[in-house]
């Protein structure tokens, strides 16, 4: 529950305070503002914006660009169901409207006391243990009708959360398959040391000679990156880990901060040493923000070690500490320059590129972003060197990769293959059965059928940030598309023409299609549109957006095709349909207050 | 000798750092473009200059030019993209040109008759905006916004104000104004900021003025936005 102070004014200052008034920390002191009531009411904004010397509008550009901060009231008690397709096959909506029974509201309003607002959010990263939800930024897995009655009854008692049964907030690791980075046990500080005895040009020539590539999804060569930071002019450099894990379905960034946290900063001062860094920020999503005392604690161990600070492991003019940002709920800020913008305590919209991060990044400094997996990574092959580690995995695909399994299997979790793995063998070891469909490397992904199940887990092959949706044959692919596609009108920063409606039609499109009132004619400018949002948006987003509607038309086009009726062209407007506001305010919803009944009958 | 890279076949000359827009529109060759100004940095927002340089799209606002480059801009192609983009920004908003007052001076209607926008091909969002009349000299009908950000890039760097702001996010996007009260009225905005003036659709319009100049003989009535963008970048 909030941090009810007696002072709101006083409770105010003493974030600001704790900030240093800085506006590069503007969201970080929002999201803290908004524990004092729970939202963030206008003269608050005011009060913000005056105390950083900020522009008031600017400040309310940022506070609505995130899904978590409010700039209007929620309630006391915020239920957020968790949105992946993984959550819809395990039944919230079902749990999410018997939630809203229980407690006498509608979901997405207010309850009139203001006790409890309910509604979805987009994947909170628990698909291993769905349907989830997050209470107040807390979250909690496994729902089932019990466990939704005991919450409905926790929240009309108005108990606080602290109270509320714990197991209710344990949340697994679920690792089924250790490799070479699960299975490693080392005692933090023992890789930094082995590559400062290696002076930073050795350390950085190790990971020349790894191979490493990024485990975001992209690909792109780490020890490029590091390189071009480090030879880019301008100090002091900064590396950031990027724990925006926002990719539905993938949740390996949770488990690796939750147990392997250690490896996780050490491969941060790895990169610090091989770049000349001074400044880190672990940039974690606002759905793991449960994970962030534990974080602290860790880096506070680390401080205490000697393996943060000043002169690290005794070596003059080594000083790297790491700061954590909290985002607030979006997507897009797993990009990085949109990722950069947050940190600065801006919207999260993706800069033009180039110039980019490693030349001019976070405040125009040379800025390396990694992904989570591959700077622990970077651990493996800081303590067995750089050859071994490239012998690992394909040729183009060095080393091991985490897959997040979710969907219709007996055994969800966390997996760690070799590079290489084929999908068939991935789908053996978690129990999967008459498998329809796969989907790899989430909503922006690519969604492979079982003729490609012999396609292997490599850069060359099938690329992934780590995620693998799995859909049995009684799953409907256009249902799982649509999914997606709303995913992408949801998390659409709306910077470019493009995107922000290309998205909204599409989601239209798929939604005139569920309706029951699709043609032929809209297939071809589904099409259409898919082809101008790969082309033509600013950044990755818009790109992707349309992927899983692109590879489920191309693969399971009958899913499609019988929900058409059989015209070239039929309205999206349903005119009974429209009635029904009128019929709501009237209280009627006898025959004759139905259009299409009402003619049916006359015929 | 002078770097050239080939658009539409055609070599065109530019110096380092320059655009690929820039060097078009210099040499004489008409690249669409809604959010770009020439007093500003690239914005890369609208992406109605989207063109493809060496088989990628790109925003040719944003995009400097490169030696040998060949570059496709007045292709069906990317015309019809560019068509599609007029198409988005109208059916997101609620523009009803024949009562709107800037008419014949608005840049979007005279993309949309440049790249014959003869319907508007996607449903309607009829988004709600309610308009803002509190200030005394200018009215805000933010119905017709299509989040080029000219006002808020101008408030905040010419006019040293920031009176407006982007919020929102997505198709939720929106126009916001520097006041607690949401106002206009209630910010330090004048009629003769120079954010007051360089909207290219119809959202910031003086008051007490209307139809001075007859429809027929408006800007775009007498000159096609090529000929005219052409010739000011001559």
């Amino acid at each position: 529950m909030s941090a009810h102070s007696s002072d709101p004014s006083q409770a105010l200052d003493a974030i600001l305070q704790r900030h240093g008034r800085d506006p590069t920390r503007l969201l970080q002191i929002l999201i803290d503002a908004q524990d004092i009531e729970g939202w963030l009411p206008a003269p608050l904004l005011t009060r913000i914006a005056g105390a950083l010397v900020l522009p008031r509008a600017r400040v309310e550009g940022v506070a609505g660009f995130y899904s978590f901060l409010h700039t209007r009231p929620v309630g006391r008690y915020r239920v957020l169901f968790s949105d992946n397709i993984t959550d819809r096959m395990l039944g919230n909506a079902e749990l999410l409207d018997a939630l809203c029974r229980k407690l006498w509201i509608e979901p997405g309003h207010l309850s009139e006391d203001g006790l409890v607002s309910v509604t979805t959010t987009s994947c909170t990263g628990l698909c291993d243990q769905g349907p989830a939800m997050l209470v107040n930024g807390r979250a909690i897995g496994q729902l089932s009708h019990r466990r939704i009655n005991e919450i409905a009854e926790l929240i009309r008692q108005q108990r606080p959360l602290d109270l509320w049964p714990t197991e209710y907030f344990q949340v697994d690791d679920n690792i089924r398959r250790r490799d070479a980075l699960l299975g490693l046990d080392m005692a933090p500080g023992a890789a930094l040391q082995a590559a400062v005895a290696r002076g930073r040009d050795g350390w950085l020539a190790e990971m020349q000679a790894s191979n490493l590539r990024g485990r975001g999804g992209a690909g792109f060569a780490t020890a490029v990156k590091w390189a071009s930071a480090k030879n880019a002019p301008g100090a002091p450099k900064v590396v950031v880990c990027n724990a925006d894990e926002g990719e539905p379905g993938t949740f390996k960034d949770r488990v690796l901060l939750n147990s392997f946290a250690d490896l996780v900063f050490e491969g941060m001062s790895l990169a610090a040493w091989a770049v000349g860094a001074s400044q880190g920020f672990l940039y974690l999503r606002g759905e793991y923000r449960y994970l962030r005392p534990q974080l602290e604690a860790v880096l506070a161990r680390r401080r205490a070690a000697g393996l943060l600070g000043k002169a690290i492991l005794g070596q003059a003019g080594f000083d790297f500490d790491i700061d954590i940002h909290l985002g607030a709920g979006a997507y897009v800020c797993g990009e990085e320059s949109a990722l950069i913008e947050s940190l600065e305590g801006k919207r999260g919209t993706p800069r033009i590129r180039p110039p980019f991060p490693v030349t001019k990044g976070y405040l125009g400094r040379p800025t390396v972003v990694n992904n989570v997996e591959t700077l622990a990574k970077t651990c493996l092959i800081a303590l067995g060197g750089g050859e071994a580690f490239a012998a690992t995995g394909t040729a183009q695909s060095a080393g091991t990769k985490l897959l997040s399994i979710s969907g219709d299997c007996a055994s969800p979790g966390i997996y760690e293959y070799p590079f290489g793995v084929p999908i068939s063998r991935v789908l053996e070891d978690c129990g999967a059965s008459d498998t329809q469909a796969v989907q790899v490397g989430g909503a922006s992904g690519i969604c492979l059928a079982g003729y490609e199940f012999q396609r292997r887990i490599a850069y060359e092959d099938v690329p992934t940030a780590g995620a693998f949706m799995i859909f049995d044959g009684t799953r409907d692919l256009f249902e799982v598309a649509r999914a997606f596609v709303h995913f992408f009108a949801h998390e659409s920063c709306g910077f470019c023409t493009p995107c922000r409606v290309g998205t909204a039609l599409l989601k239209g499109f798929m939604d005139k299609l569920a309706d029951g009132h699709g043609a032929q004619a809209d297939l071809a400018d589904i099409d259409w549109l898919d082809r101008l949002l790969k082309n033509a948006s600013h950044c990755g987003l818009g790109s992707a957006a349309p992927n899983p509607v692109i590879d489920t038309l191309q693969k399971f086009r009958p899913a499609y095709e019988r929900r058409l009726v059989s015209l070239d062209f039929e309205p999206a407007f349903d005119l009974d349909a429209a009635l029904a506001e009128a019929r709501q305010l009237t209280g009627r919803d006898d025959h004759c207050a139905h259009l299409k009944t009402h003619e049916e009958e006359e015929k | 000798m002078t770097k050239q890279f080939l658009l539409d076949g055609q070599p065109v000359p530019f110096d380092d750092g320059q655009t690929i827009l820039e060097a078009a529109r210099k040499a004489g060759h008409y690249i669409p473009s809604l959010c770009w100004n020439k007093d500003f940095p690239p914005h890369g927002s609208c992406k109605l200059c989207v063109v493809k340089a060496a088989g990628r799209h790109v925003s040719a606002c944003a995009t400097p030019a490169k030696e040998g480059w060949e570059v496709e801009s007045n292709t069906p192609e990317i015309n019809g993209e560019r068509r599609a983009l007029l198409q988005m920004l109208f059916v997101e908003g609620n523009h009803f040109c024949p009562s709107c007052e800037k008419s014949g001076n608005c840049e979007l209607q005279a993309l949309a008759y440049e790249y014959e926008v003869l319907t508007p091909r996607f449903r309607h969002f009829f988004p709600d905006r309610p308009v803002d009349a509190s200030h005394p000299d200018v009215l805000l009908d933010f119905n017709r916004c299509i989040f080029c950000e000219l006002c808020v890039r101008a408030s905040r760097e010419i006019d040293g104000k920031s009176v407006f702001a982007l919020t929102g996010r997505g198709i939720g996007k929106h126009l916001v104004v520097n006041a607690e009260s949401g106002r206009l009225g209630d910010t330090d905005f004048a009629a003769t900021d120079a954010a007051a003036r360089i909207c290219p659709v119809g959202v910031i319009l003086p008051k007490g003025k209307g139809f001075a100049v007859p429809i027929g003989e408006r800007v775009f009535d007498v000159a096609t936005i090529r000929s005219k963008t052409l010739k000011e970048s001559s």
